[in-house]
C-alpha cells in the first residue's frame, strides 16, 4: 500500500476516528510540526523545529543529521513524546500521538537518550528489566510495587543476548564501559518490545570498536525484528553506511530527506554547514563518503568564507 | 526482609535492657508476661521496674525505631529523585526549614509543650516543604542538578535557617528556650502511648505511600526523559514523593529535633549490601535505619550515665566522618 502524503494526512484530519485508520506501512506521519522550549517568549527566531512535514516508513532506519543546533534531538524527543510540539500533528502507526496515553506511546516506542548517567548501582538486569515498566500499570494496586514476571525476564534476557550482555548481566552497570553501557540501555529499550527504537547518538563517545558493534546490532534489529529505528547522529559517514534514507535539518527545517546519495552531496553539504568537504564513494558499498578536505583546501575554505 | 524483621524485634529487646538501671532479659520477659495476664500498666501493680520499662523505655525505642526508619526511608527517596547519593534531609536543610518553623510555633505559643501533636508536625512540614522547593529551585540548572550546586543550596539554607533558629531560641523564655535547644540537637524522649500510636499511623502511613512508588523511583534514576519516555508521568510522582518526604520529615523533626545523617549513611550501607532496588532498599533501611537510630540512642542514654548526651549528637560524630569518606574517597562514582 502507498499513499502520497496528501491522502495520509487528510486521514489525520479525522482526528475521531483516528484509531481505525491503520497504516502498517508508515511508522511516523508528521505534519507541519513546530516547536520551542520556551513557548512564552514570542517571535519567529525562537522555533527550535520549523513546519516539519515527513514520513517515517515502517521497518526502515532513519537518519537525523544536521548541524549543532539544528534541532536533531528536539526532533527525536518530539517522536518519543518526551516533548510536546507547539503545533502540528504527529501520528504513530495512524494514531495520534498527541492524545495517546504516555503508557501506550511507550509500548510501541522505544527511546534512549544521548547520555544515561547512572549513580547508583543497578545491575544490568535490573536495568533492562526497568523496561518492561510500560507492560505493568493493569492492577492498580501492584503497578508501583510488583515485581516482574517469569515472562519480563525471558523478554529481558532475549534483550540481552541481542545486544550480548548475558555474561554481565549481574555487573553494576556503573562498573560498565560506555560502550557496555550504551548497549545495556538499547538492550533496556528492546525490553519495551517496542516496534520503534529512537536513538539519540548511539556511537558519541565510543571507540571505533564500539561504533561498529552498535551500529551492528541495530542493523540485524531491523532485519530480525523489523524495528522502525530513527536515530540522531553527527557521523555522516555512519549515516550513510548505515540508514535506509537520511533526513537533513538545518535550522530547524527539513532541508532534504531521501536516500544517502541524494543527501549526502558536497553541494548539500556546502549549503547545510557552510564549508567545503570532499564526498567520495564508499569502496566496498558505494554510499556517499564524506572527508575533510586537507590542509591547503582548508585555507581555501576561509578564503572564501 | 524477614531476617532483618526479626532482628529489628531483637535488638528493640536488647536494648531496652540498657540504661541507668540494667534490667535483665528474665525480668523483661516476667513483666511482659504480667502485663499480658493482668491486662494492665498500673505501676502499682508491676512495680517501678516495670514502670522503668514500660513507660520510660519501651516507648522511647520505638519512637527510635520509627524516628530511624522515617529518615533513613526519606534519604532514599531523596536520593533516588534527585539522583544523588548524598542527598539527605538534614544536609539538604529540609530538616533545619521544619525545626525553624515549629521553633516559631512554640515561640508564638501554639504548642504548649515541645511533644504537642496537633500542629506541630504541621508546621514542620510546612518548613519542610518550602525548604525542599527551595533548595530545589536554588540548585537546578537547564533541568539538572549537578552534585556540588545541591550541596552548596542545602549549606547556604541550612545556615540561614541556624541563625534563624539562634535568634528565635534567643528571645524565648529561659526555661523554654533549654527545652527547646535541648530538643534542637536531636533528643528522643518517651512518648505516651496514645501520641506514640498516631505518630505511629501518620507515618507507617507516610512510608507505605512512599513503598507505593519504588518501581517508579527506579525507573527515574535512568533520567527523568527516559522515565518519561517508559510512560511514567514523571512530575506527578515528583510531587507525590516530595510532598510525602517534607511530610515525614516535619513530623519527625517536630517530635525528635534535628537528628542527621541517619538518612545519608543507611541508604549507603543497604546499598552495598544488597543493591539499589527500590522495592528491597526501602524497607530494608527502614528497617536498619530503625535499628541504628535504637543502638545510637542507647549509647547515648548509657555512655555518661546518669545524663544523656543527645542523640543527634551521636549520629552525627558517626554520620559527618562517613560523609567526608564519601565525598573525598569515593566521589569518583558519582561527580
Amino acid at each position: 500500500m502507498s499513499l502520497s502524503p496528501e491522502n495520509a494526512y487528510s486521514m489525520i484530519d479525522k482526528a475521531p476516528g483516528l484509531g481505525a485508520v491503520a497504516l502498517p506501512h508508515t511508522a511516523y506521519q508528521v505534519r507541519s510540526l513546530r516547536f520551542q522550549y520556551h513557548p512564552l517568549s514570542r517571535g519567529a527566531a525562537s522555533w527550535v523545529l520549523d513546519g516539519l512535514t515527513f514520513e517515517v516508513d515502517a521497518g526502515e532506519i532513519l537518519g537525523i543529521v544536521g548541524p549543532n543546533g539544528s534541532g536533531k534531538t528536539s526532533l527525536l524527543k518530539l517522536l518519543a513524546k518526551v516533548l510536546r510540539p507547539g503545533a502540528g500533528d504527529m501520528a504513530l502507526f495512524g494514531r495520534d500521538l498527541g492524545t495517546m496515553p504516555q503508557i501506550e506511546v511507550a509500548r510501541t516506542v522505544a527511546f534512549v537518550p544521548q547520555e544515561s548517567p547512572q549513580v547508583f548501582p543497578f545491575t544490568v538486569i535490573e536495568t533492562v528489566l526497568m523496561g518492561r515498566y510500560p507492560h505493568h500499570h493493569g492492577a492498580k494496586w501492584s503497578a508501583g510495587f510488583g515485581w516482574e514476571s517469569a515472562e519480563d525476564v525471558l523478554i529481558a534476557e532475549q534483550a540481552m543476548q541481542s545486544t550480548d550482555l548475558t555474561h554481565l548481566a549481574s555487573r553494576s552497570v556503573m562498573d560498565l564501559s560506555g560502550g557496555e553501557r550504551q548497549r545495556c540501555m538499547i538492550a533496556r529499550a528492546l525490553a519495551q518490545a517496542p516496534q520503534v527504537l529512537l536513538l539519540d547518538e548511539p556511537t558519541a563517545f565510543l571507540d571505533l570498536q564500539h561504533q561498529i558493534e552498535i551500529c551492528a546490532i541495530v542493523r540485524r534489529l531491523k532485519e530480525e525484528r523489523g524495528l522502525t529505528v530513527v536515530l540522531v547522529s553527527h557521523d555522516l559517514n555512519l549515516a550513510s553506511q548505515y540508514c535506509d534514507r537520511i533526513l537533513m535539518l538545518k535550522a530547524g527545517a527539513l532541508f532534504r530527506l531521501g536516500p544517502p546519495h541524494e543527501v549526502i552531496g558536497a553541494d548539500v553539504l556546502r549549503a547545510v554547514y557552510g564549508c567545503d568537504v570532499l564526498v567520495d564513494r564508499h569502496p566496498e558499498s558505494g554510499v556517499p563518503r564524506v572527508t575533510m578536505p586537507s590542509y591547503i583546501s582548508t585555507k581555501n575554505v576561509r578564503d572564501y568564507l | 526482609m524477614a531476617p532483618l524483621v526479626v532482628m529489628s524485634v531483637a535488638l528493640l529487646l536488647i536494648s531496652i535492657q540498657f540504661g541507668t538501671e540494667w534490667i535483665g532479659f528474665s525480668q523483661i520477659i516476667d513483666i511482659i508476661w504480667q502485663v499480658l495476664h493482668e491486662g494492665t500498666v498500673e505501676s502499682d501493680r508491676i512495680g517501678t521496674t516495670g514502670v522503668i520499662l514500660l513507660q520510660v523505655r519501651l516507648p522511647r525505642v520505638l519512637l527510635g525505631f520509627l524516628v530511624g526508619a522515617c529518615l533513613a526511608s526519606v534519604g532514599v527517596v531523596l536520593q533516588a529523585l534527585l539522583r544523588n547519593p548524598l542527598a539527605d534531609p538534614y544536609v539538604l536543610g529540609v530538616s533545619s526549614g521544619a525545626a525553624l518553623s515549629v521553633a516559631l510555633a512554640i515561640l508564638l505559643g501554639v504548642g504548649t509543650t515541645v511533644v504537642a501533636f496537633s500542629v506541630l508536625p504541621l508546621c514542620g512540614f510546612a518548613g519542610g516543604l518550602l525548604s525542599l522547593v527551595v533548595v530545589y529551585r536554588m540548585a537546578v540548572s537547564y533541568g539538572r542538578l549537578p552534585i556540588h550546586a545541591l550541596l552548596l543550596a542545602g549549606v547556604i539554607l541550612n545556615a540561614i535557617f541556624s541563625a534563624m533558629i539562634m535568634f528565635v531560641t534567643s528571645i524565648m523564655e529561659p526555661n523554654r528556650s533549654v527545652g527547646t535547644m535541648t530538643w534542637l540537637m536531636g533528643t528522643l524522649n518517651a512518648p505516651s502511648y496514645p501520641a506514640l500510636g498516631i505518630l505511629a499511623c501518620y507515618l507507617l502511613g507516610g512510608l507505605f505511600l512512599l513503598l507505593r512508588q519504588a518501581r517508579r523511583l527506579n525507573v527515574l534514576t535512568l533520567g527523568e526523559e527516559s522515565a518519561r519516555s517508559l510512560g511514567i508521568d514523571t512530575e506527578h510522582v515528583k510531587r507525590v514523593v516530595y510532598v510525602l518526604s517534607a511530610l515525614i520529615t516535619g513530623a519527625v523533626v517536630s517530635v525528635s529535633g534535628m537528628i542527621g545523617f541517619v538518612g545519608m549513611v543507611i541508604p549507603h550501607a543497604v546499598r552495598f549490601l544488597l543493591g539499589a532496588d527500590h522495592r528491597l532498599l526501602l524497607p530494608a533501611s527502614a528497617c536498619i535505619g530503625g535499628m541504628y537510630l535504637v543502638s545510637a540512642d542507647t549509647l547515648a542514654r548509657t555512655l555518661l550515665t546518669p545524663t544523656e548526651i543527645p542523640v543527634g549528637i551521636v549520629t552525627a560524630l558517626a554520620g559527618g566522618p562517613f560523609f567526608i569518606y564519601l565525598l573525598v574517597w569515593r566521589k569518583d562514582r558519582f561527580v
